[in-house]
């Protein structure tokens, strides 16, 4: 079985159908691509998974558990998490905090015990201070624990996003474009971040991509999805051969 | 870092707690006059007040600009319980129950106004708490109780309708309020309960849940994303606010003769001048609330004798402490500062 199964998923706002029909099977521990052009539909799919948007029509599953109607939280609770195409941290506050809100739901202890920091409070911070750091050494970002996440270079904030979501626990990670906006040299780095996670943690990723040496770089399977609809799907290889997907996409 | 933040909250205590020692020393040695006294209790409300205004402003990031409400709340139920029970408890207790009392209905008021307003996102705490204060003051303004052998009795028109007994005793009196509420008030009580509100914020922001708060602050669609529960905590955070609202209003009634919902206390202005001391404080500094507070609240009395210059000063005042708290370049520098002694500090241990 597969861990995501994504049955005729659509959404309409107002008279545009911004995702038509979509399909998708994931298996574990893929690492999965989805491109398309501008205004295709890739970040209403990443919404419509994560119950940002409500689908007008169609299923999806996750492990077997239909997820369609559930809320945002509760789809993370689940098993899903995932990082955003304009950076979403929680700029105020420091690196390790940005994560320790991620292990909110894995480490916990009562309100009381957090405002009087006494019974179960200290052990469990211990413990996830532990756990934090253990996420940031993967990230390379130990040496910024303190610094505020608005001033980390952009590289690193990328990367404290994939960390934070991370630190959910999911079964799923969704990428959007996570390396829009990086120089080559940082693309470099961050494909070698997606390699270290899938290899750590042993995650299952779907992500969104325009950089066409990444996503052929690293991902095994490719969907590309062309005004909201399917037009492509299979291995990579083969995709990026297909005489559809270069005229709508790579010939252009 | 976790010492840092320790460090960090025990430097405020510690602030009050040198403020509230050089204050004793300063009346046993009668060196401050009855009006100074007067001025302490109010002080420390003020103070508490900021303190719980910030915990929604700044760390929850919304604006609510009707808090007087809540310490009118506060005021009203615990000046109510300490008149009705004044013969039949003694003062200990009463002043305890009191607080209990008035701290619990300013949070269930918070409560009942974050069910429906705080699962919205957008700007409609601010407009729900400006009309929460307002109309709190009416509501309260024609209110009539009294208690006589028969029991309690209850009018929203006038005091005669209460039908009372000749032994009768009319405690809430509509615009007159309430009247001869025992003085429990004090400046120690007052820095005690500041102390605790403190001791309650401060270690929320550094817990589980205030992280979660401050996530939201920050991004509440990330926020969502990572699984917090953002109309939990959204309630959370307002509630305790509300409640900390309300213990400064037992402070105030049990600090004042004749106890009126006017606007002067509990209006518009009145709230926009606790938001005045949040914001010129610090937005989400903690510190910064109780020391402008207490600043801002002390400094137009203390400058009555200059009567022409008064409100000058006062406004330079304003202006010193927004740039001294919102410069970007003086902020750099007090962390600065302040980053270098804790840097020393690291090498001794090392
Ligand atoms: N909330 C919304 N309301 C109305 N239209 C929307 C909404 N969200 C997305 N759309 C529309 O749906 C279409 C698909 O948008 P989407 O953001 O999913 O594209 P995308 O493939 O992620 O594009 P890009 O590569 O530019 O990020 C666009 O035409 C967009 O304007
Ligand atoms: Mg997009």
């Amino acid at each position: 079985m597969a861990l995501l199964d994504v049955n005729n998923l659509s959404i309409s706002f107002g008279g545009l159908r911004a995702v038509d029909n979509f399909n998708i099977s994931i298996e574990k521990g893929e690492l999965y691509g989805l491109i398309g052009p501008n205004g295709a539909g890739k970040t209403t799919v990443f919404n419509l998974l994560t119950g940002v948007y409500k689908p007008n029509e169609g299923i999806i599953r996750l492990d077997g558990e239909d997820i369609t109607r559930k809320s945002t939280i509760e789809i993370n609770h689940a098993g899903i998490a995932r990082t955003f195409q304009n950076i979403r941290l929680f700029k105020n506050m420091s690196v390790i905090d940005n994560v320790k809100v991620g292990l909110s739901e894995h480490f916990k202890y009562s309100a009381l015990e957090g405002i009087l920091h006494l019974g179960r409070f200290s052990k469990v911070e211990k413990e996830m201070d532990a756990e934090a750091m253990r996420l940031l050494k993967v990230f390379d970002l130990d040496a910024e624990r303190d610094t505020l996440a608005a001033n980390l270079p952009y590289g690193k904030q990328r990367k404290l996003e994939i960390a934070r979501a991370m630190a959910t626990g999911p079964k799923l990670l969704l990428l959007d474009e996570p390396a829009a906006g990086m120089n080559p040299n940082e693309t470099k780095e961050l494909m070698d971040t997606i390699a270290l996670v899938r290899r750590e943690f042993d995650m299952t990723i779907l992500l969104i991509e325009h950089d066409m040496k990444l996503v052929s770089g690293i991902c095994e399977k490719l969907t590309v999805l062309n005004f909201g609809r399917v037009l492509c799907q299979g291995e990579t290889k083969e995709v990026l051969a297909n005489p559809e997907v270069i005229t709508a996409y790579l010939g252009e | 870092m976790k010492n840092k933040i320790t460090k960090n909250n025990l430097i405020t205590y510690g602030i009050v707690l040198a403020f509230y020692i050089i204050v004793e020393i300063l009346m046993m040695t009668g060196a401050l006059s009855s009006h100074m006294k007067g001025l302490l209790v109010p002080m420390t409300y003020y103070a508490i007040i900021a303190v719980a205004l910030n915990l929604c402003v700044g760390i929850l990031g919304e604006l609510s600009i009707g808090h007087c409400g809540f310490m009118c709340i506060g005021a009203f139920t615990s000046a109510f319980f300490s008149r009705a029970t004044e013969n039949s408890i003694p003062t200990v207790p009463r002043f305890i129950i009191a607080f209990i009392i008035g701290i619990a209905f300013a949070a269930l008021f918070g409560f009942l106004i974050g069910i429906p307003v705080l699962r919205l996102k957008g700007d409609y705490l601010a407009i729900v708490t400006l009309a929460f204060g307002e109309i709190i003051k009416n509501v309260i303004n024609s209110f009539y109780i009294g208690i006589d052998g028969k029991g309690l009795h209850f009018s929203m028109k006038d005091s005669m309708s209460l039908g009372m007994e000749a032994d009768g005793d009319i405690i809430v009196n509509g615009a007159m309020g309430i009247t001869g509420t025992p003085h429990n008030a004090n400046f120690t009580i007052g820095v005690v309960v500041l102390l605790i509100s403190l001791f309650v914020v401060q270690n929320l922001v550094n817990s589980r849940d205030g992280r979660a708060i401050m996530a939201i602050r920050d991004n509440y669609i990330a926020a969502e994303a990572t699984g917090i529960n953002i109309t939990g905590y959204k309630m959370m955070a307002f509630t305790i606010s509300a409640a900390i609202a309300g213990a400064a209003g037992v402070l105030f009634s049990h600090n004042i003769t004749t106890l009126t919902a006017s606007s002067q206390y509990f209006g518009y202005n009145a709230s926009i001048m606790i938001l005045v001391y949040v914001v010129l404080g610090g937005i989400g500094n903690i510190r910064g609330s109780v020391i402008a507070a207490c600043v801002l609240y002390l400094l137009p009395e203390l400058l009555r004798g200059l009567n022409t210059y008064r409100m000058l000063i006062y406004s330079i005042v304003l202006i010193v402490m927004m740039i001294v708290n919102w410069s970007p370049k003086i902020i750099e520098w007090r962390k600065r500062t302040f980053g270098r002694v804790s840097f020393r500090r690291a090498k001794e241990v090392a």
